[in-house]
C-alpha cells in the first residue's frame, strides 16, 4: 500500500505534497490528530513566526507591520544606534564573565561536594534554592542589598568603616558586575548540580588507576575527569549560554538598564522598540540579531553532538 | 596472641588474610586540614547563598525608622508583620493600591491551567512519538527541540498578532496559550524519554488485545507515568510562576501575574520607597516556588536535570 503511494507520488506531478497528504490520512490517524498541537506549534510558532520576524525585519514597519521593503536599512540603523551597541557590548562582557564564573564555580563546588562530605543534602539545598526563584525576585533582593545608602555600603559605613564603597548599582562602570553577582547567585547552584551528576557518573576505577599511577588529585581532575565530562560540560555551556542571550528579567528588576544606558541588554532593546517606541521593524531586526547569536552557539554544538556520530537517523 | 603472631610470620598467605580482616573504611579524624579547607569554603559559599534570604526576611519584619538606621545585618528589634499585610493588601503598583493579592490570584489562574494543559499535550506528544511513530514525527520533534533555543523575543511579535487575531490578546487565555507553546519542547522531551524507558511489550500486548491510541494512553501509559508527571509539574509550576516576559506582554494590565505586579510595586517611582514592604512582597512572590522546591526535594533536582538530558 505504502509502496503504491510512493510510486504514484513519483509519477504524479504534485510529487512530495501528494505523498505527504496521503501519508497524513492513511497511517496512524489518531496519533496524528493527537500530535496536531505539536505540529502546529512547530510549523506556526517555531518555523512560521521566526520566518515572519526575519522577513519583516527588512521592512520599515512602524506601529503596524507593513510590506515596504527597505533592505538592510533597519540593520544599518541598528548598528548606528548607540544604545544597541552598548547593549551588545554589555551582553558580551556579562556573558563572558558569567559563563566563565558559572562554569568554574559550579565545577569547584561540585568537586568539593564530591569529597564524601557530611551534610551534603543541606549544602545542596542551600546552593540550589535561588534557582527556584524568579529573576525578578533575585533582582529586587540584590537591588536592596546594593542600595547605596541603606544597603551593604550604608551599613558598613554606619558600623565605622567610612571608606567602604560598594556603589555598583549607581556606578556605570561597575553595574554589569552587580548584575553578575545576582546572576551567579541564581545560577551557580544549577551548574553545580549538573557537574556533580557528571562527576558521579565517572567510573571509580578511573580514580583507583590514577592513584596507583601516583597522579596528583588536581591533575586527575584536570586531565582525566574534565575531558571525560565533556558531555555534561557542553550541555552546561549551551544551557548557560542560551540563558545569557535571553537575559532580560534580571536587568529589568535590578537596574532597569541604568544608570543611564549602562546596563542595557539586547532583549530589552527588542522589547522597548516593539512595544514602547512603536518601531516594530527595528525591534524585529534586533531580535533577528539575537537569533543569529544563538545559532552561532547552537549550530556547532548540534554538529558536534548529532553530526559526527550518525546514530540519529 | 602468640599464636597469631606465629601464623602471620609463617608465610605470605597468612599475612594477606590478616590484611583482609582489617579492611573497610579507615577511621580518619574529622578535623584533617583538608576537611577544614573543604568545609570552610563550602561554608562561605553558603553565606553568599543565604545572605539575601536572611536580608529579605529580617528587612520584611522591620519598621521603616529601624531600616533608616542603616544596618542591614541587624535582626528586627520589634518584629512586626505590618509590612506583610501592606504588601498583600494595599501596596501601590503605580496604577492601583491593592497590594499583591490580585497578582497572586492572577498567577494562580495562569499557572494551574497552563501547567495542566501543557503537561497533557506533552504527554500525548511523547506517547505518540515513541509508540505511534509516523512519517515526519522525528523531524517535528527535532525542530521542536531546536526551537526551544530560539530567543522568545524572536517569536514575540508574531504571537501578539496571532493572539490578537484569535481575540484573546490581553487575557489570561493568551498567557496560557503561550506557556503551553513554550513549555512543549522540554516537556515533550521529558515524556518521550520516559515512555521510551517503559517496556514496549506492554504496549504491544494492549495493541494485540485491540486497544486503540487513546485507550492505551489513558489506561496503561498514564497510570504508569506518575513519577514523570510530578517532575513535569515541578518544572512547570516554578517556571510559569516565575515568568515575567509573557505576563507583561500578553496578560493585559488587569491580569498581570505576581512577578509583574511585584516589579511594579518595587520599581514604581512615586512616594518614598518602603523597603520592608518591598521585601515582604518579594518573599511572597518567591514563596510558591520555594515551597515547591523544599517539598519536592530531590525531584526538583531531577526536574531541572531533565532539561540537561538529551534525547
Amino acid at each position: 500500500m505504502a509502496d503504491m503511494t510512493v510510486e504514484q507520488a513519483r509519477k504524479g506531478g504534485a510529487g512530495s505534497l501528494t505523498r505527504f497528504l496521503r501519508n497524513i490520512f492513511l497511517r496512524n490517524l489518531s496519533a496524528k490528530i493527537a500530535a496536531a498541537p505539536m505540529m502546529a506549534t512547530v510549523l506556526v510558532v517555531f518555523v512560521g513566526c521566526t520566518i515572519w520576524t526575519i522577513w519583516y525585519s527588512f521592512t520599515n514597519s512602524r506601529l503596524l507591520p507593513s510590506g515596504d521593503f527597505v533592505g538592510f536599512e533597519q540593520y544599518q540603523r541598528l548598528f548606528a544606534t548607540r544604545r544597541w551597541n552598548v547593549s551588545v557590548t554589555n551582553l558580551v562582557t556579562y556573558g563572558a564573565f558569567s559563563l566563565v564564573f558559572t562554569m568554574v564555580f559550579g565545577f569547584l563546588l561540585a568537586v568539593l561536594m564530591d569529597q564524601k562530605i557530611r551534610f551534603e543534602n543541606a549544602f545542596r539545598t542551600i546552593m540550589l534554592y535561588p534557582f527556584a526563584l524568579s529573576f525578578i525576585v533575585t533582582g529586587l533582593v540584590w537591588q536592596w542589598i546594593m542600595n547605596p545608602s541603606l544597603g551593604l555600603q550604608g551599613t558598613m559605613r554606619n558600623l565605622g568603616w567610612t571608606g567602604f564603597t560598594f556603589d555598583w548599582l549607581t556606578n556605570p562602570r561597575m553595574v554589569l558586575y552587580a548584575l553578575l553577582i545576582a546572576g551567579l547567585w541564581q545560577g551557580v547552584g544549577f551548574v553545580m548540580i549538573l557537574m556533580l551528576a557528571g562527576l558521579r557518573g565517572i567510573d571509580g576505577e578511573i580514580w583507583k588507576a590514577a592513584r596507583v599511577d601516583g597522579i596528583p588529585t588536581w591533575r586527575t581532575y584536570l586531565s582525566i575527569v574534565l575531558p571525560m565530562m565533556r558531555g555534561v560540560l557542553v550541555t552546561a555551556v549551551v544551557l548557560v549560554g542560551s540563558g545569557i542571550v535571553r537575559l532580560y528579567d534580571l536587568v529589568v528588576a535590578l537596574t532597569d538598564g541604568g544608570p543611564g544606558i549602562a546596563s542595557e541588554v539586547p532583549a530589552k532593546y527588542v522589547y522597548n522598540y516593539m512595544f514602547g517606541a512603536g518601531n516594530i521593524a527595528q525591534g524585529l531586526a534586533a531580535s533577528t540579531m539575537m537569533l543569529l547569536t544563538v545559532m552561532i552557539i547552537i549550530i556547532p554544538w548540534a554538529y558536534l553532538e548529532f553530526g559526527g556520530k550518525g546514530n540519529r537517523k | 596472641m602468640s599464636q597469631t603472631a606465629t601464623i602471620s610470620s609463617a608465610g605470605p598467605t597468612a599475612s594477606q588474610d590478616a590484611r583482609v580482616e582489617a579492611r573497610g573504611p579507615r577511621p580518619t579524624p574529622f578535623f584533617t586540614p583538608r576537611k577544614i579547607v573543604i568545609y570552610s569554603i563550602l561554608f562561605f559559599a553558603c553565606l553568599y547563598f543565604l545572605f539575601p534570604l536572611y536580608v529579605m526576611i529580617t528587612t520584611s519584619f522591620k519598621t521603616m525608622p529601624e531600616i533608616r538606621w542603616g544596618n542591614i545585618f541587624a535582626p528586627p528589634i520589634e518584629p512586626t508583620g505590618e509590612a506583610w499585610i501592606k504588601a498583600w493588601t494595599s501596596a501601590c503598583t503605580g496604577l492601583t493600591c491593592q497590594g499583591l493579592s490580585p497578582g497572586f490570584w492572577n498567577s494562580v489562574k495562569i499557572t494551574v491551567p497552563s501547567t495542566l494543559v501543557s503537561i497533557f499535550i506533552a504527554a500525548v506528544n511523547g506517547y505518540a512519538l515513541i509508540n505511534w511513530r509516523f512519517k515526519g514525527s522525528e523531524i517535528f520533534f527535532t525542530i521542536l527541540i531546536f526551537g526551544s533555543f530560539i530567543p522568545y523575543q524572536v517569536m514575540l511579535y508574531p504571537l501578539v498578532m496571532i493572539t490578537r487575531e484569535l481575540g484573546i490578546f490581553g487575557s489570561l487565555w493568551a498567557v496560557i496559550l503561550v506557556h503551553t507553546i513554550f513549555g512543549m519542547p522540554i516537556l515533550t522531551l521529558l515524556f518521550r524519554n520516559y515512555f521510551a524507558s517503559l517496556p514496549v511489550e506492554l504496549f504491544k500486548a494492549a495493541r494485540v488485545d485491540g486497544a486503540g491510541f487513546w485507550r492505551i494512553f489513558f489506561e496503561i501509559m498514564l497510570p504508569m507515568s506518575l513519577p514523570i508527571f510530578v517532575v513535569a509539574m515541578i518544572l512547570q509550576i516554578t517556571g510559569i510562576w516565575n515568568d515575567f516576559l509573557f505576563g507583561v506582554v500578553f496578560a493585559g494590565t488587569q491580569n498581570y501575574p505576581m512577578t509583574v505586579q511585584l516589579n511594579n510595586i518595587v520599581n514604581s517611582v512615586q512616594g518614598s520607597p518602603e523597603y520592608n514592604v518591598n521585601m515582604a512582597a518579594t518573599i511572597l512572590t518567591g514563596l510558591v516556588p520555594l515551597i515547591v522546591y523544599f517539598v519536592s526535594g530531590r525531584l526538583f533536582v531531577r526536574g531541572i536535570a531533565a532539561g540537561a538530558v538529551k534525547g
